[in-house]
């Protein structure tokens, strides 16, 4: 277990500086990040918006550790996760972050329950107890009902709020979720947003959403505007300035 | 996670079947084409077999197999005899020859003259009859196929009459002897009453049958009698195992069934392969997203490994069945009687079956290992 918390003294889960993320070599190569600082501060829902191509999702890769930096420093909870091994590195992803994908990458075979699950088996928390936990947060998150159902069973709002579920599962102070209203319809992802708003949002927990819905932006306590690879504006909505 | 890796393999069923028909059936195929080899090579050495009363044969140094005969002269014999060690040693007829039926049918038999006074080289299991009999006159032993196709559809009955050399023979026993390699009735007879429906030749004896003194080494028994009479002695397992080698060398016998085999092996490991890699292409976001979550490469070749495994289980298990319930199916007609699901063969089908789904699944093994979890959020 990677000792966690540093942060907690100052609120701040993740910490950026000078982040740079680099494609390729030579003449092919690409920054894709170009010396970011961010702040992403617990208690919080974040959001980080830009148009297509400006680097959010790289970001959040490289924040998640799904990605090397190529320079700068960041620290998740305190931990510079680049002096991880692989192991620890993959070991601090399944105990501190929880992931929301855009297409929600739920596993087909399994039911809503057994895929809210997942985090906890692979923690090795016995089948029947995951379960059990996994349909209790279902229940919260309103798909008690359809715990048996298969993910083709459910409609895409109910199969995001399972993947909710998923992130959630294991009380991460980390989650990340990438476009999580985008193949949702306005009504569906405002009501999503609203759950995880909820649900998600915790004095000791972190809410990173990378979006371009700028239909949802109020959900955020604070957005951070990026463009060709940098932060350009943070902007704190009503919500945070009431 | 075995669970998740269980119930993603299932869950797509269109492939979870066809992967497991793949191994099915070339499991099936490569036991049911092993086996039938096996057996067959085995019956290229049936006489020697049956012959269960003498441990050693005495033959012509230039002798090959079995079928291949270079006779002997009496004084072999006696000089087989004058042998330290040698309880007793007896001649052993063993050729081919036509024999006509009542009905007029000329048919090739394979016959043997067992010794006169010991009835050494009798077959051991009589469906009808018994082996005393075989010292009345003209008496003959016919193997239970053999009358089957010499009187077909006609009930075992004794008192039959056929002829060889113009001369007459009654069947007085019925033997269940091991199938032969060549499907031709087999004949047993008294040596005298053999050299009577062969005639001409003035050496006919083709072996000499040895049981060794009680305490005497077989081994070193055959080694003495080599070194002291220049004939080629051999235990009944090496002068088999002799014999097996000449037809595997000799023959197109083990080409034929092992292009079938390698066949089977093949197109199971290709479409096994094939279908397991598009599983997991197919599965891929789900694996990224897998290792997104915190799932190490190591658990995802484990699930990898134990979806495999649970195909090539399944698979190797209905192969292995539907081969054995092919043997039990045919194992009363002439033709295939004695052929059974060798064991040695199951085992080796079932490292095949490994081969295939270790090959099978490296290709989504190594698909898994470089996928970037990063992909998922594209």
């Amino acid at each position: 277990m990677i000792a966690v918390g540093a942060t907690q003294e100052t609120d701040v889960a993740v910490a950026c500086r000078g982040v740079t993320k680099a494609f390729g070599t030579g003449e092919a190569r690409v920054e894709a990040l170009r010396g970011v600082d961010l702040e992403v501060p617990l208690g919080r829902l974040t959001m980080l918006v830009g148009p297509s191509g400006c680097g959010k999702t790289t970001l959040l890769s490289v924040i998640a550790g799904l990605l090397d930096r190529t320079a700068g420093e960041i620290q998740v909870l305190g931990v510079d996760t680049a002096t991880l091994s692989g192991a620890e590195q993959i070991a601090f992803r399944r105990t501190h972050l929880g992931f929301v994908f855009q297409q929600y990458n739920l596993l087909p075979a399994l039911t809503a329950a057994e895929n809210a699950a997942v985090p906890l088996l692979v923690g090795g928390v016995a089948r029947r107890r995951a379960v059990e936990k996994a349909t209790e947060l279902l229940e919260v998150l309103g798909l008690g009902a359809r715990r048996h159902a298969l993910p083709a069973q459910l409609s895409s709002g109910q199969q995001q709020r399972v993947a909710f579920a998923r992130a959630l599962i294991h009380a991460p102070r980390l989650i990340v979720c990438d476009e999580p209203t985008a193949a949702l319809d306005v009504d569906t992802g405002r009501r999503v947003m609203a759950l995880l708003t909820h649900v998600a949002v915790r004095p000791d927990r972190a809410v990173l959403v990378v979006t371009h819905d700028n239909r949802i932006f109020d959900f955020a306590d604070r957005i951070a505007h990026m463009e060709d690879g940098r932060i350009v504006g943070i902007e704190t909505p009503r919500k945070e300035a009431a | 996670m075995n669970f998740v890796a269980v119930k993603m393999l299932t869950g797509d069923r269109s492939k979870y079947v066809g992967l497991i028909f793949a191994i099915s059936v070339a499991s099936m195929l490569m036991a049911h084409q092993a086996s039938i080899f096996g057996n067959i090579m085995w019956r290229t050495t049936s006489q020697i077999q049956d012959v269960r009363d003498a441990e050693i044969w005495v033959m012509d140094p230039r002798l090959r197999f079995v079928d291949e005969i270079e006779p002997l002269s009496d004084n072999d014999l006696y000089r087989v005899r004058g042998v330290e060690g040698v309880e007793w040693a007896v001649r052993l007829y063993k050729g081919t020859t036509r024999m006509k039926s009542p009905e007029g049918r000329l048919r090739a038999v394979v016959l043997m003259g067992i010794d006169d006074a010991t009835l050494v080289g009798a077959p051991r299991k009589l469906k009808l009859g018994t082996l005393a009999d075989v010292r009345r006159p003209d008496a003959v032993i016919v193997d239970e196929a053999g009358y089957r196709d010499l009187w077909p559809g006609q009930p075992l009955t004794l008192g039959r009459t056929l002829e060889m050399n113009d001369r007459r023979g009654v069947v007085v026993a019925i033997a269940d002897s091991s199938p032969p390699f060549l499907s031709v009735p087999l004949l047993y007879t008294r040596y005298s009453q053999a050299l009577s429906y062969i005639g001409r030749e003035r050496n006919q004896m083709s072996f000499v049958l040895v049981h060794p003194k009680p305490g005497v080494e077989t081994a070193a028994l055959t080694q003495r009698i080599t070194a002291q009479t220049g004939l080629r002695a051999l235990t009944r397992d090496d002068w088999a195992w002799t014999t097996i080698r000449h037809y595997l060398a000799n023959t197109g016998i083990p080409v034929n069934f092992g292009i079938t085999i390698s066949l089977a092996f093949i197109v199971g490991a290709v479409v096994a392969g094939q279908t397991f890699y598009l599983f997991t292409i197919d599965n891929l976001k789900q694996f990224g997203a897998l290792k997104a979550i915190g799932v190490s490469n190591r658990r995802l070749v484990g699930m990898i490994l134990l979806q495999a495994l649970i195909v090539g289980g399944i698979g190797y298990g209905i192969g292995m069945g539907l081969a054995a319930a092919f043997f039990e199916t045919t194992k009363n007609l002439i033709a295939l009687r004695g052929i059974v699901l060798l064991w040695p063969v199951m085992l080796g089908t079932g490292g095949a079956v490994m081969v295939i789904i270790v090959l099978a699944s490296l290709m989504s093994i190594r698909r898994v290992l470089v996928l970037e979890p990063a992909a998922v959020f594209r």
